[in-house]
């Protein structure tokens, strides 16, 4: 008999995390190479030049994936941080150290394709809107927490500093999502709603999915790689990875 | 098909700059993150073998 109960603490440990994460990690990156591909052949054969924007809109595809995946990065470290505040387990700050650099690499990416896209539609690269600021404070606090981490030494004080950081941070999330309803923005609303219809082409939404799903792919597989990064630096002197390092000879 | 050549698909209607500044960006920074990952795996595994290992 399988016992219905999970013990979710057991893949909580670095030594039972880590051989799993190895198994994830091509299974993540075959499907990211998949949907990428699709979806950018979606984005320039499928789908049509759009009435308004001629050309330049083709720049969604990536634009609103990268976006999404900052937010949902963020999201997905300040679960990390909080988990590590209450329970106090390795793998918890491990992940959130790990979730930093490819959050802000698609917070950049958000910035730099949605400046790309403001100059032919908007006639201006950056404006001070709500959303475009708040896009932005979301890098300097991914670069805050990062740089944060790196000033402390001690890997489990930094894990707490950075988590508290995290943790405060997180309110910039729902403040990113919302401002185009909050406040008069020049960025548009939503063109996809959880509620509503979407205000989109069918192909146009069907390939913005599917990048947003390859985002998502590329992601957990570059998270994962890292994570196993920092277990093997952070746990170099534990018996596990002396195991680990005597079988893979 | 949205293109007729190859040269109407770099100019994108005008909006090549713009479109390929986007993702050539895009491409060059996901490459580099994960050759970075990969450099960093490879760093770690060296310094788990025994010799290469430094003194505890």
């Amino acid at each position: 008999m399988v016992s219905s109960r999970i013990n979710w603490f057991k893949y909580a440990s670095p030594y039972s995390f880590y051989p799993l994460a190895g198994k994830l990690v091509p299974w993540f990156s075959a499907a990211a190479t998949i949907c990428i591909v699709f979806g950018l052949y979606i984005g320039f054969f499928v789908a049509p030049t759009d009435a308004q924007q001629g050309e330049a809109y083709r720049i969604i595809f990536i634009h609103v994936p990268a976006a999404w995946m900052s937010m949902f990065l963020y999201l997905i470290m300040a679960f990390w941080a909080a988990m590590g505040l209450i329970f106090n387990t390795r793998l918890s700050g491990m992940m959130a150290s790990a979730l930093a650099p490819t959050g802000a690499l698609f917070t950049f990416i958000a910035l730099w394709t949605g400046a790309l896209w403001g100059k032919p539609t908007w006639g201006t690269w950056w404006v001070w809107d709500a959303r475009l600021t708040s896009e932005l404070i979301l890098l300097f606090l991914y670069f805050g927490f990062m740089a944060l981490q790196a000033a402390i030494d001690d890997p489990r004080r930094a894990d707490r500093a950075g988590a508290v950081l995290a943790l405060v941070g997180a309110v910039n999330i729902p403040i990113i999502y919302f401002s185009v309803q909050w406040w008069n923005t020049l960025h548009q609303g939503a063109s996809v709603s959880v509620t509503g219809a979407p205000t989109m082409a069918a192909t146009m939404l069907a390939g913005m999915m599917v990048m947003a799903f390859g985002f998502w792919f590329y992601s957990f597989a570059a998270v994962l790689i890292r994570v196993r990064c920092i277990m093997l630096e952070r746990e170099r002197r534990n018996d596990w990875t002396a195991q680990y390092a005597e079988r893979t000879q | 098909m949205n293109w007729q050549s190859w040269s109407d698909f770099l100019t994108m209607g005008g909006y090549g700059l713009y479109v390929w500044g986007s993702y050539s960006v895009t491409l060059v920074l996901m490459v580099l993150e994960v050759a970075l990952l990969l450099n960093r795996k490879r760093t770690a595994r060296q310094q788990l073998r025994p010799g290469t290992a430094e003194a505890a």
